[in-house]
Order: structure tokens, then C-alpha cells, then sequence
């Protein structure tokens, strides 16, 4: 599996992302940088990494979405490359438009940091193949703006499309209709708060994050 | 050409900074607070030949996110 990582300042997941995709697709990624406007060729996977890029600096995701490597990313989607954009990688595609909606600050205003239980919502998108429908799955989060908000009519329509893929199982964030992750129209960007990477091995507690890489991995393969 | 960009929460956009706000100044001692909401101010220095339609894009396409926020212009 050929991927990609992307790193802006202030990235901390970069690693941890490049790690699980290692792991199971058996290949470095390529880490490109914020500033590049190109992306390697070929790519399965581009990975949008949590973290505070630009110490979150007008919006979370704001500034990063607006970088150079962007406009790569928001091409190569359109053409239907994978993208991955977990927590703060969340916050940037919705923030580069790739996603609808935007990301909130937790409506407890508390960061919010631990394993959830989550449900899988849509076991058919290219990343959650691997899980069966309404599975529920525990992995970690860790962020302060996680509240996804989107008008009516965008839950309606994300809800009757099934581009809903992860809900919390229990609110923790005010998220819009308990949404944990979505995809968008054509089903190959995914952001998701939680951190798949964080929960591949079982050094990490367990490893409901790893089949989502896996998924990715088949499809390539396939 | 000095310009304010005065970007606040749309109506119905739940704002848990102004809530916690609103909190504080009840745990104060004011009464009498309806509602708070929080929102940011951004000054801009600009070119005086700087175009109404430049500035309107510099808003929407970064300065406020339109999905959540709206914007004023304010031209001192």
C-alpha cells in the first residue's frame, strides 16, 4: 500500500499514523510536508494526522486546510484517492471542504480524553469493510473540539446517503446525532474524530483501530 | 485602510464558550444576563485599493467558516 502522511507544524499523530499503516500495509508512507504542492504518485492512501496544526491558530484546522499540500489532496480526492483525516485531520477536511460540517468546541467544554465506545454505522464505506454493521468497537480520542455541527438538512441527507461511519455510542462531545465520522459523497474521505492508530496492537489495550487500515490494505490488494 | 472583521456564531450554533461566559458572570454576582455569545474580532491593515469583492473573499474563504460563523465588515 502506497500512502502518504501529511505533517504540518504543531502535527502530533503524524508518526503514530505512519507506524499503524507500516504495520499493516508493510510500507513506510511517504511524510510530506505542509509547504509541498505535490503529492507522490500512485497513492492509496493519504493520512490527514491529528494533532494542533498551527496551534489551531482562527479555527482548528483552519490554516492547515489552507496550506500548499492541500490543493494536492483536495486533487487527488477528486479523483478518488483514500483520504484518512483523523481528530485534527477531521477538522482539516471539513475545514479544506472535503467534508461537510465543521467541528465544534466540545459542548462540556472539557478536553476530552479516553476510549470510547463507538458503533459502526455504515460497514460498506472503503474504510470500515472490515467491521460488521453496528459493531461496537472501543477506541481512543483526545481532542476539545469534536462537536460536529452541520444544519438539518446535511444530517438528513448524511444520515439517508449512509455517510455516517462511526457514531459515539454515548455522548461525549455534543456531537450532532452522536457522529463520530462521515464520509463524503463519493465515499472515499473519511474524517473521524477518534484515533484508529492508537489502537492497532495489543501493546494498546486491543485492536479494533487495526481493521480499518486492514480494509484499506484489501482493497489494494484487491 | 483599517478594517474590522467582526465574526460571530450563527443563531441556533450552540456556543459553549459563551455559555461558560454567561456562568461566570452569574457566579459573579451579575443578574440579569440573558445570553452570551462569544465571538472574535480581526483588524485588518489593507491596501487602500483593496476591493469590497477581495475583502468579501478574504472572509469567506478564511477569515470566518461560513457553514458556523457569520461575518461583518466594518471599515474605519
Amino acid at each position: 500500500m502506497k500512502a502518504a502522511v501529511l505533517v504540518f507544524p504543531g502535527s502530533n499523530c503524524d508518526r503514530d499514523l505512519a507506524v499503524a499503516i507500516e504495520q499493516v500495509g508493510g510500507t513506510r508512507p511517504a511524510m510530506v510536508w505542509h509547504g509541498d504542492s505535490t503529492l507522490p504518485d500512485g497513492l492509496d492512501l493519504i493520512a490527514v494526522p491529528g494533532g494542533f496544526s498551527y496551534g489551531d491558530y482562527l479555527r482548528s484546522g483552519a490554516m492547515a486546510a489552507r496550506s500548499p499540500v492541500m490543493r494536492a489532496v483536495i486533487e487527488a480526492a477528486d479523483r478518488g484517492v483514500p483520504v484518512l483525516g483523523v481528530c485534527n485531520g477531521f477538522q482539516i477536511l471539513t475545514e479544506a471542504g472535503l467534508l461537510p460540517g465543521a467541528l465544534m468546541r466540545n459542548a462540556g467544554l472539557n478536553f476530552v480524553c479516553r476510549d470510547v465506545p463507538l458503533t459502526i454505522d455504515n460497514a460498506q464505506t472503503l474504510f470500515t469493510s472490515r467491521y460488521d454493521q453496528g459493531e461496537s468497537i472501543l477506541l481512543p480520542v483526545a481532542h476539545h473540539d469534536g462537536n460536529y455541527a452541520a444544519d438539518e438538512d446535511t444530517l438528513d441527507r448524511l444520515e439517508g446517503e449512509g455517510r455516517v461511519a462511526l457514531r459515539y455510542a454515548a455522548p461525549i462531545n455534543g456531537s450532532a446525532r452522536a457522529i463520530a465520522g462521515i464520509v463524503n459523497e463519493a465515499g472515499n474521505v473519511l474524517g473521524m474524530m477518534p484515533h484508529p492508530e492508537r489502537r492497532i496492537e495489543a501493546a494498546h489495550g486491543g485492536t479494533d483501530g487495526r481493521r480499518m487500515f486492514e480494509a484499506l490494505l484489501e482493497r489494494v490488494a484487491a | 485602510m483599517k478594517t474590522r472583521i467582526h465574526v460571530t456564531l450563527k443563531p441556533g450554533v450552540l456556543d459553549p464558550q459563551g455559555k461558560a461566559i454567561h456562568h461566570a458572570l452569574e457566579g459573579l454576582g451579575f443578574g440579569g444576563v440573558n445570553d452570551v455569545r462569544a465571538g472574535k474580532l480581526i483588524e485588518l491593515d489593507l491596501a487602500d485599493d483593496t476591493s469590497d469583492a477581495d475583502l468579501d473573499a478574504m472572509c469567506r474563504r478564511l477569515l470566518a467558516n461560513t457553514v458556523i460563523e457569520n461575518y461583518r465588515i466594518e471599515k474605519l
